[in-house]
């Protein structure tokens, strides 16, 4: 066995430019399983660490209330009330996109302004940097008091102590700030960022709409596992409210990963599958050089058999051969894909590693190539008769 | 004696060429005790190299019998017939057939290998065996650094590496000059006055009379059998 490894790497080195050769359709198809599989799933796995930021319990619904049919903060409070045990947070979301806002004298173009509940800065996972978040008092007595991000203190107060108690103008009332957000995006630190919004009470806000409807909820599940009892649920209350499947929609975090998840596992799978396909080609010709180096050492063989090699040990040596060729391939591969992988995932900004599965995949196809592939040409050498190949010159 | 060494009874060896059928051998029947030193002479087509394979258990007859070392080989499998040759068999080629990318101690060692002999055991007799030759010292080199008589050397070396109890010689002098020729003749006969049994085939007569028996064969048949003396005289060869 061991004088079989010595004579395959022997038998590689003797013939270097055409072992690279056979060797090279390894090493692509490999590196090319890893990098693709790599790259997408570093790819996608930050898309769901998006999601997953946003919170995996975070449940969203947007309905479209008419003067008829409609639904109200109460409504989604007494869904609360009915399973208590199912959510942590809720919050409607008034989005105030008309309102005009001014800090002194400045006009406030791009800042988002948002009705939300006291529960709205813990399902967004946001933390107050300076001052209070909005209260319940707030909700109920309908204060004018606001809640800003970070860049609206930082421009228009210089800083978030000093906007502290200080006032801005919405639709010419004046709104006491009472508490600033900690910076969210500081890469974006600008005009329209994630740092540039108000929020004020959705009870003050809805006043300030046109037909005082709430559009948008969000709230937060006590556990992940509960989301498809919440989501149902919801449906059939919104349903028994609409009678129109088009009016509402709710739509899960959790559900929306797990979906992403999934498509995730389709995507890498068909393109390790297509990779795989190069693979083959490689063990084509790992098989084609077999065979011509069988012919090439017809003598060989019947020298050894004349000697008293048997089948077994004939096959063997080919068999071994073409491993040895297919898995220092297979290795040259993983090393330059993980290689490629790395400055592909840095060119790309994405963080990507060589998975684990794919490097053993890989290297477990080349194997496997190897042997399956030279299984055919050993056989062939194996059975050779020991006159007709000493007979060769 | 007791058991001959090879014992072909009634040998045939028929090849197909088209229609026709073509008997290589042709009713052989040769016996070999242990010890002797018998040459295998004929003209080319004559039917010596077939019989040759026949001895070596590298082909089996089309019908007939050969029993080796009381082993009747003509229904072995492939694998069987190798550790036949591997035990009882040493081969010296006429083309050396050394491995050119196996150093001579490597070539010599490669019957101890497929006996599956360990080791440091396979490396000290292979060393021996160079040693009878006289090239223990370039165990390390290859082949092709080597002359003709040299290499030829070391295939009797690997020959007698396993301790074969029959030696089989094919053309051993055919590719050197007439001098290295002597120095294997030498040798064989020295290997025969140990106690080696050695068929030796050739198509040169006076080889031939290097032996203690001749076997002269003749399309396919056994024309003559008997000593080298005798062989000399009715065919009128001086050596």
């Amino acid at each position: 066995m061991l004088q079989s490894f010595k004579l395959a790497i022997k038998a590689i080195l003797s013939n270097k430019v055409r072992s690279l050769l056979t060797m090279l359709g390894i090493i692509i198809g490999v590196a090319a399983v890893i990098i693709l599989v790599s790259i997408v799933s570093g790819y996608m796995g930050q898309m769901v660490e998006q999601f997953e930021e946003m919170g995996v319990n975070k449940i969203t619904i947007n309905c479209r209330n008419m003067n008829t049919r409609h639904i109200s903060d109460d409504d989604m409070y007494s869904f609360w009330d009915e399973h208590p045990e199912w959510l942590s947070g809720l919050s409607p979301s008034v989005s105030l996109s008309n309102a005009k806002i001014k800090s002194g004298s400045e006009n406030l173009e791009s800042t988002s302004i948002t009705g939300v509940s006291e529960d709205y800065l813990d399902i967004q996972k946001y933390v107050i940097e300076e001052g209070r978040g909005l209260l319940y008092a707030d909700m109920a007595g309908r204060s004018s008091v606001c809640v800003v991000g970070a860049y609206v203190a930082n421009t228009f107060y210089g800083s978030s102590d000093k906007a502290l108690d200080d006032t801005i103008k919405i639709n010419g009332k004046p709104f006491t700030i009472v508490g600033v957000i900690e910076t969210q995006d500081e890469d974006n630190f600008d005009e329209g960022g994630a740092d540039d919004f108000i929020w004020i009470p959705y009870t003050v806000a809805t006043k300030m709409t046109r037909n005082g409807f709430i559009n948008n909820f969000v709230m937060t599940s006590t556990d992940v596992d509960h989301t498809d009892d919440i989501t149902n649920a919801l449906k059939t209350k919104l349903y028994d409210v609409f009678k129109n499947e088009r009016l509402y929609n709710v739509m899960a975090n959790s559900s929306i990963i797990k979906q992403l998840n999934e498509s995730i596992g389709t995507l890498t799978a068909m393109l390790a599958g297509i990779a795989m396909i190069s693979l083959l080609v490689a063990g084509i010709g790992v098989m084609n050089i077999m065979l011509v180096s069988v012919t090439e050492r017809t003598r060989e063989i019947g020298i050894r058999k004349a000697l008293g090699a048997r089948q077994g040990v004939i096959m063997q040596q080919f068999v071994i051969e073409a491993a040895v060729t297919s898995t220092i391939g297979g290795i040259i591969g993983i090393i330059l894909g993980a290689l490629a992988t790395k400055s592909i995932g840095a060119m790309m900004e994405i963080n990507a590693n060589p998975t684990v599965w794919s490097v053993l995949l890989s290297f477990g196809v080349s194997v496997a190539i190897g042997l399956i592939f030279g299984y055919l040409p050993a056989k062939s050498a194996a059975k050779l008769n020991p006159i007709d190949a000493l007979r060769v010159d | 004696m007791g058991q001959p060494l090879i014992e072909i009874k009634n040998e045939y060896k028929i090849y197909i060429m088209g229609t026709e059928q073509v008997y290589a051998n042709d009713n052989i029947n040769l016996t070999i005790d242990k010890g002797e030193f018998v040459a295998i002479v004929g003209k080319s087509g004559s039917g010596k190299s077939t019989l040759m394979n026949i001895i070596g258990a590298l082909d089996k007859p089309t019908s007939g019998k050969y029993i080796l070392n009381g082993r009747d080989t003509s229904t072995m499998t492939d694998d069987e017939l190798a550790d036949i040759r591997n035990q009882t068999i040493g081969f010296i080629f006429q083309q050396y057939n050394l491995l050119p990318k196996l150093t001579l101690l490597e070539n010599v060692e490669l019957p101890l290998l497929y006996a599956g002999i360990k080791n440091s055991e396979r490396k000290r007799r292979a060393l021996e065996s160079l040693g009878r030759v006289g090239l223990k010292e370039k165990y390390a080199q290859y082949p092709n650094q080597l002359s003709g008589g040299q290499q030829q050397r070391v295939s009797i070396a690997r020959a007698l590496a396993g301790k074969p109890s029959l030696l089989l010689a094919d053309e051993p002098t055919g590719a050197l000059d007439s001098k290295t020729s002597n120095d294997v003749l030498n040798f064989l006969k020295q290997l025969h006055s140990e106690g080696n049994t050695i068929v030796m085939i050739t198509h040169d007569n006076s080889i031939a009379l290097e032996a203690k028996r001749v076997v002269r064969i003749h399309d396919g048949k056994i024309i003559f059998d008997g000593d080298t003396e005798e062989y000399a005289s009715k065919f009128q060869i001086s050596n």
